[in-house]
């Protein structure tokens, strides 16, 4: 009876109690459950940096070098967690400085909530100090954004940030508080969880009749192909679709973003789709018979040229996003939904199938790339190392556990080729945008996000150099990534294509490095650098076993390429292995 | 299918600051040009609605349909062609009184085309009607050699012929579970194609 009462005074205090518009944004954090901050204070958000002051022992906050960083780090965080990253930026430079993540967050569907500060609201348009219109400069690139000038709103729109942020079709929000929302005192009256926004659909409804036609195209189909993205790890479908697959007896090819929702050795993996794909799933798209899309969205590195795309073909498209559907590729069949929801229901109706002769032909489609490009890559007889052999050794000692974070360009499309994966949400990368300096902030969220697991950073001479900054945020929170460089010495993938289709003209690619084992020890952070194979082995080893931050640079061959390869303007069937 | 003609669309959405800004931009980002563009209340309280007027093919319009549904804010966009609605624009046209009553047949013109009189001061007189664009369009050359002071229009408002109104599609919105979308036909495949480079 006692405690019964007691517990009613503590709730009616708590109602009651009149609080600054920042401290309410730190219980809307402890209340949706966030463990990790990214950011970086400035004047327009110190209210909210001094209450955060009294919240560390339940928030932990990481000082980045660099807003971008921060960004970047929240996305790794998300995609290593599945949950929603958050973001402090201050106003000004601090939020401008957000724009590439948060249009890199958009594209790849990653769940972030950043908060902004903003000069004072009777200050607005008047070019104040640090003032810029960041709700304008944010809205294309941001799932849902807001401005918020009273504190009394602070509660519910903290609610709807993350609600939009981690439902549905996932994506970055920003929310922008002016100083005097964040000093304003108000009358708190608790935190309630957003669960329903009248005008916002996050699952479309799932309509039996699709379902049902899905799963008779399959049935009757002779050479169905799955191609799966990213859909299934953000829905958290990966045991669904690995039922599906294997009922249906079919084989699945993947987006780099849906890359470790499959494990490698699965025997219905079929590979890489796309640019740099590899050449079974590719060739084979078009001759399939049945093409079953699943949460991905034909992105034109994976379709090549469209009017050349699996025209034989029926489509089957499932995708959460109902704007996806028939936006590039007309779909046969839409299944709009989750397809944690879609799946099953299709499976249930799927008969049990083989397809041995079919799936006999990405065997040898997968033997003629093994010889024609794969042997060489792994095995090199060179003198110079190639990238894919160090992906390779770096395999043989992980077995594939480890969460590879990776930039753009060259060594993105060999990692993404060549590293195995025996988990989920391991593969973390710039896919949409291609955001060089990507990879080393987003492999410190990465590691806050899944503390237990070995994190690498696999990153190109060029991306390394973009955000190197971070090196300091690495060295101050003593965070335990492993970063590897390889070093071409070029801006490798441009000037590949400079190679291919502009007649050698190396136009402004060539770049220099630091000495990075230097610059890492000026960050207190231990390093080694390999130019020579009987040297990679062992350096590998001490990177992943060492304790704590490593950066290892690894010399490669200058002029290698990454194939196989669909040059642009060709369709996926026309893929050259050299 | 792939010939771009007039298209009416009708956005059912919340009264949000910024989201004109966000509806705009889904059509300056494909290079599109609003033709016209008009804000008001809606048949319910709260609900706001955006009648935008844009010549594009239907395959466009249809991916334009999803990716301005697909905001936060807005509950449900329509899209006709002219057949399928009633429209009005309304203009106002200032001329001088002098010349005005001197030398026309205010009557006729009056009765002609269905204008009426605004206003009428010492030094300007000010006409209204509503109507087509052609209609509108038609009052300008009348009073042009009479010295048209100032003309303007106002964007189009329009009405669906057979639409039922919001207030029952609302209420499916404020359930929270999702309820059945009326089915939409998937866009065939010579539409598809046609808008692919």
């Amino acid at each position: 009876m006692q405690t019964e009462t007691l517990k009613k005074v503590n709730t009616s205090v708590e109602q009651e109690i009149e609080i600054s518009g920042s401290e309410a944004v730190m219980k809307a954090l402890v209340a949706e459950g966030v463990e990790t901050i990214f950011g970086y204070p400035g004047g327009a958000i110190m209210p909210i940096y001094d209450a955060l002051y009294d919240y560390r022992d339940q928030l932990e906050h990481v000082l980045v070098r660099h807003e971008q960083g921060g960004i970047h780090a929240a996305q790794g965080y998300a995609r290593s967690s599945g949950k929603v990253g958050t973001v402090f930026a201050t106003s000004g430079p601090g939020a401008t400085n957000l724009v590439t993540g948060l249009a890199d967050a958009l594209i790849d569907s990653t769940p972030l909530v950043c908060i902004t500060g903003q000069v004072f609201a009777h200050l607005l348009g008047t070019d104040a100090f640090q003032e810029t219109d960041v709700i304008n400069i944010t809205t294309p690139v941001t799932k849902w954004n807001y401005q918020v000038t009273d504190a009394n709103e602070i509660p519910a729109i903290l609610a709807k940030a993350y609600y939009i942020a981690g439902s549905g079709r996932p994506g970055p929000v920003l929310i922008d508080i002016t100083k005097n929302a964040q000093i304003q005192k108000f009358n708190y009256k608790g935190y309630e969880k957003c669960t329903h926004i009248r005008s916002y659909r996050p699952k479309p409804i799932v309509r039996n009749e699709y379902i049902q036609a899905a799963a008779a195209m399959i049935n009757k189909a002779e050479r169905p192909l799955v191609i799966f993205g990213q859909g299934v790890i953000l829905g958290k479908a990966e045991k669904e679709f690995k039922n599906f697959i294997e009922q249906g007896g079919l084989p699945a090819a993947w987006t780099i973003l849906g890359l470790s929702a499959l494990e490698t050795d699965h025997p219905l993996n079929v590979g890489m789709l796309g640019m740099h794909g590899n050449y079974g799933p590719n060739v084979l798209t078009n001759e399939c018979d049945v093409l079953i899309a699943v949460g991905m969205r034909f992105d034109d590195r994976v379709t090549g040229r469209l009017d050349r795309y699996a025209k034989q073909a029926k489509v089957i498209h499932l995708d959460i996003d109902p704007a996806e559907i028939d936006k590039n590729i007309k779909a046969d069949v839409p299944v709009w939904g989750d397809c944690k929801e879609t799946l099953p229901l299709i499976t249930a109706l799927l008969d049990k199938k083989e397809y041995t002769s079919w799936r006999a032909r990405f065997s040898e489609c997968m033997d003629k790339e093994i010889e024609a490009v794969i042997e060489n890559e792994l095995n090199p007889t060179a003198e110079i190392m190639t990238m894919g052999e160090v992906i390779h050794q770096m395999n043989q000692i992980t077995g594939g556990d480890a969460i590879i974070v990776t930039d753009v360009g060259q060594h993105q499309m060999v990692a993404c080729r060549y590293a195995k994966f025996t988990e989920s949400k391991s593969n973390i990368t710039s896919g949409g945008l291609g955001t060089m300096g990507f990879a080393l902030p987003a492999a410190m969220g990465a590691k806050y996000g899944a503390p237990d697991r070995t994190v690498v950073a696999i990153i190109g001479d060029g991306g390394i150099q973009m955000t190197i900054q971070e090196l300091g945020t690495i060295m101050q929170n003593n965070i335990d990534i492993k970063i590897l460089i390889l070093n071409n010495h070029f801006l490798g993938m441009v000037r590949q294509w400079q190679q291919l289709f502009h007649e050698r003209r190396y136009s402004f690619v060539d770049i220099d490095s630091p000495d990075y084992v230097t610059v890492a020890k000026g960050y207190r952070i231990e390093g080694n650098s390999v130019a020579k194979r009987e040297n990679l082995v062992s350096a590998l080893t001490t990177m992943l076993h060492h304790k704590g931050p490593y950066l290892l640079e690894v010399h490669v061959g200058k002029e290698n390429n990454v194939f196989p390869m669909v040059p642009q303007g060709c369709g996926v069937s026309e893929v050259r292995l050299k | 299918m792939n010939m771009k003609q007039e298209y009416t669309l009708m956005v059912y959405a919340e009264n949000q600051v910024g989201l004109l800004n966000r509806i705009a931009i889904i059509f300056s980002r494909r290079k599109i040009n609003i033709e016209s563009l008009n804000t008001s209340p809606s048949e319910v309280e709260g609900i706001h609605r955006f009648n935008i007027v844009i010549h594009e093919t239907e395959v466009m319009v249809k991916k334009v349909v999803r990716q301005i549904e697909k905001q936060v804010d807005v509950l449900k966009v329509y899209f006709n062609t002219n057949d399928n609605i009633i429209w009005q624009e309304l203009a106002l046209y200032k001329v001088p009184t002098e010349i005005i009553a001197e030398k026309v047949k205010v009557e006729r013109l009056l009765r002609e085309y269905g204008a009426r009189v605004v206003a009428i001061r010492k030094d300007f007189t000010i006409f209204e009607t509503t109507g087509h664009r052609e209609e509108t369009d038609k009052l300008i050359e009348v009073l042009a050699p009479y010295g048209l002071i100032e003309f303007v229009r106002s964007a189009r408002v329009a009405i669906i012929k057979d639409s039922k109104g919001f207030h029952e599609k609302l209420k499916e919105f404020e359930q929270t579970e999702p309820v059945p979308l009326a089915p939409e036909d998937p866009i065939s495949e010579e539409e598809a194609n046609s808008s692919i480079v």
